[in-house]
Order: C-alpha cells, then sequence, then structure tokens
C-alpha cells in the first residue's frame, strides 16, 4: 500500500430494481484518508459501498486506482477492497480463529496477522470460541477482525459500529488510525461520529437533491 | 487454487460439525427407497426389475435436499459477499463448493447404496455397475445441481424452483445410469453407457463452473 495510493470514482450512478438510487456521484480518497458516507436510511450508502467493492457494477462512470480504471482489472480490484458489509459471515460451527483462518486464506493472506487480529478486537479468549456462542457485538467484532487477518489496502464498511460497545468501538478507532497511518484508506458509512480527525463526509441525501 | 482448497476444507468441517444434516439424508434416501416395496407389492421379481431405477431416483432426491442450501446458505449469512468479493476466481469457488457437496453428501450415499439395492432384490450380477455409475454419475449431478442451486439463490420457494431447474437436466444421467446396469444384469457389456454417463459429468464439469458463478453474481448484485 503505497503511500502515493489514491481511490476516486467519477460520474458514478446506482441503478436498483429500475430505480436510480444515485447519480453523478464523485468521491476522491487519498491514502491515509478517511470518507465518512451519511445520507438517510435508503439513500445509497450500502449500494455505494458495493459497488466500491466491486460487488455491483455502476449503472454510469468509473471508479479509478492510482489514475487506472479499476473495471479493467476487476481481480485486482477486489484483492485490494476488504468489504465489511452488514451481515457477519460467521458460520455456527466455526471457531473465531477458523474464521479468520479461512478469510486469510480466501483473500491469499497467510495466517501470521491472525494473533493481531484477534488481538486487535479483543478476541483472544474467544478464539475457540464457536460463532454460534458469540454475542451480537462479539459476532461484529470477529467480522471486523477479518480486515486485519486479510490485509488489502481499501476498507469498506457498512455501519461498522452496529452492536459494539463503547470499548470496541475503541478498538475499531484504533484499527481505522492504525490502518490510516500506514497509508490505507477507510469509506465507512455510519450514523455515529468516530474516529474523526481528518475525515472527508459524502452525504448522499444531498446527491440526490442536487 | 489455496482459497479453493481452503473453501473445501471449511465446508467439509462444517459438516463434520453438523452430522444430523447427513444423517438426516441417508435417512430419507433408505425410508423412502422402502417405501416402494409397498407401493408395488412384495414380488421380488417385480422389485428387481425396478430396484436399479428406485436407487438412482432416490439417490437424486436425496442430494436436491443438500444442494437446497448450498449457496443460500452462503447468501443468508453473507458470507457469500466475501465469496464474489475475493480475488480468486469465483468459478474456482464455486467448483469447490460442488466438491465439498460431493464429498460430504454423494459419498455417504454410494456408501448406502448397497443396503438400499438388497432391500430392493437387485440381482447380484448389477451391484458392481451400480456402485460404477454411481461413482461416475453423482458428480455430474452435482454439478448440474450446482446450477440450480445457484440459480434459486434468493428465489421463494426455493427449493421447489431447484427441482424444476435440476431434474430435467439430470435425466440423461439417470438414463444411462440404468441401462448401464441393466446391461450388466442382461449379461451384455455396460461399458458403452458408462462412457456416457463419464462424458455427462465430464460436460458438467466444463459448463457447470461459469455459469454458477454468473449466477452467484448476479445474485449478490
Amino acid at each position: 500500500m503505497g503511500i502515493a495510493s489514491r481511490f476516486e470514482g467519477r460520474e458514478l450512478a446506482c441503478v436498483r430494481g429500475g430505480r436510480i438510487v444515485f447519480a453523478r456521484l464523485a468521491f476522491d480518497v487519498t491514502g491515509g484518508g478517511l470518507l465518512i458516507l451519511r445520507g438517510p436510511n435508503g439513500a445509497g450508502k450500502s449500494s455505494l459501498l458495493r459497488v466500491m467493492a466491486g460487488l455491483i457494477a455502476p449503472a454510469h462512470g468509473a471508479l479509478i486506482w492510482n489514475g487506472e480504471d479499476a473495471d479493467a482489472d476487476p481481480v485486482a480490484h477486489r484483492a485490494r477492497a476488504a468489504y465489511a458489509g452488514h451481515d457477519d459471515a460467521l458460520k455456527p460451527g466455526l471457531t473465531v480463529r477458523e474464521h479468520l483462518a479461512f478469510h486469510a486464506a480466501l483473500r491469499g493472506a497467510d495466517a501470521r496477522h491472525l494473533d493481531a487480529a484477534l488481538e486487535a478486537f479483543g478476541l483472544t479468549a474467544l478464539a475457540t470460541t464457536p460463532a454460534r456462542l458469540l454475542s451480537a457485538g462479539q459476532r461484529k467484532r470477529a467480522a471486523l477482525a477479518r480486515l486485519i487477518a486479510a490485509p488489502a489496502p481499501i476498507w469498506l464498511l457498512d455501519e461498522p459500529t452496529n452492536g459494539l460497545d463503547a470499548g470496541a468501538v475503541a478498538k475499531l478507532e484504533t484499527a481505522i488510525a492504525a490502518h490510516r497511518g500506514a497509508g490505507g484508506i477507510v469509506v465507512a458509512a455510519t450514523h455515529l461520529d468516530f474516529a474523526g480527525a481528518g475525515a472527508a463526509t459524502l452525504d448522499l441525501a444531498a446527491m440526490r437533491a442536487a | 487454487m489455496n482459497a479453493a482448497l481452503a473453501l473445501i476444507a471449511r465446508d467439509v468441517r462444517l459438516a463434520w460439525r453438523h452430522p444430523h444434516e447427513i444423517v438426516t439424508i441417508l435417512a430419507f434416501f433408505v425410508v423412502a427407497a422402502s417405501l416402494f416395496p409397498f407401493g408395488i407389492g412384495p414380488e421380488p421379481q417385480i422389485l428387481a426389475r425396478v430396484a436399479v431405477g428406485i436407487v438412482w431416483v432416490v439417490a437424486l432426491l436425496a442430494a436436491l435436499m443438500s444442494l437446497e442450501r448450498l449457496f443460500q446458505a452462503e447468501a443468508d449469512d453473507g458470507s457469500l459477499d466475501l465469496l464474489v468479493g475475493a480475488s480468486a476466481p469465483l468459478e474456482l469457488l464455486a467448483l469447490a463448493k460442488i466438491v465439498a457437496q460431493w464429498l460430504t453428501t454423494a459419498v455417504p450415499l454410494i456408501a448406502a447404496a448397497p443396503v438400499v439395492a438388497t432391500m430392493l432384490n437387485l440381482p447380484p450380477e448389477g451391484f458392481g455397475v451400480l456402485m460404477l455409475t454411481l461413482i461416475l454419475g453423482t458428480p455430474g449431478l452435482s454439478l448440474f445441481g450446482g446450477i440450480g442451486a445457484a440459480l434459486s439463490v434468493g428465489a421463494r420457494r426455493g427449493g421447489a424452483l431447484l427441482a424444476l431447474i435440476v431434474l430435467p437436466l439430470v435425466v440423461p444421467i439417470l438414463i444411462f445410469a440404468v441401462a448401464a446396469v441393466d446391461a450388466a444384469i442382461a449379461g451384455l457389456s455396460p461399458r458403452p453407457h458408462l462412457f456416457l454417463l463419464a462424458g455427462l459429468s465430464v460436460f458438467a464439469l466444463t459448463l457447470a463452473p461459469f455459469a454458477m458463478a454468473a449466477a452467484l453474481r448476479q445474485a449478490t448484485e
């Protein structure tokens, strides 16, 4: 993740079920930056994150990484974008550590970040606990720990503080600060004010009115 | 490649930790097959004539039970986003899901088939070929089934839709499997039928990964 990294969206439009969710949307984040997506429910925050992750093809416009069209090499783009959605994607029968190890293998990372990932979200004591025994907040922490288990330059977080207590939010802020300090990019959709320093805000409600 | 192996290992481990799923499927296989003697009468000659067909049709329906949740479970808990969003080719990951499904469902069904065949009075000379048809035909069954499973993600009544998509696709497998065993019982060579059966599985292998990946990308949109 070079210091000079830059993630842009130009003229983005998204159509869901025949309805325009957003259009002519632009964003620009550079390495170390944090972009907060705001807007009421249904404003398209989640859709925009899924577009950024390469899960939805934009109806119009392009994602640009370091000046190059991300769509030219979608595999490379998926490798650099780590998406943490609403759902925790946890299997009841697998332990926290098994989830992180699988995720690292899935994304082609080696296992050396597992302990750091468990540590960062206070999961070390829960490493061998099956997901079915975790509380909602612990599940969310396990889902977020994937970001550290398989490092990627862009973090795309959809309501990452949902279900987290104050201590866990602080851990998330620490993880985000460390990621940004290493030149990483974070885009987060959230209602809360968190992890603030130097954050840019994109208001999707304003986009729609325009 | 490591991603695919990790996915196979994860699914096999999950199946191992939730053994009630395969136990339910095996119980369905045995119980459903055991209904036929009640329905068509216990005459050994009649049962011997229809035994292969029953074993194959019931195995087919039992396999459908595990296919229904194959991709739907991933979509329900959000794992599908992580699989589609991984940099590994989705075709390879979908194939890995099928390999795991085959290992955890088809292999136990194949192992239970001799019991069901004995119950239905299959002539002894048909047993070896029946096992061969299951080994050669079930990969194709899982692969065609995977296409249906991927297409029915997110659909209401997905199980019924899955059956409607998959059952017509697997008719050729059923025809050649039964023909092979019938040939062996009649003292003829089952080889041509077995080759065609293997060919159908290879055909499914060339087609299914791409069809599954396209359907799964559509499902995450």
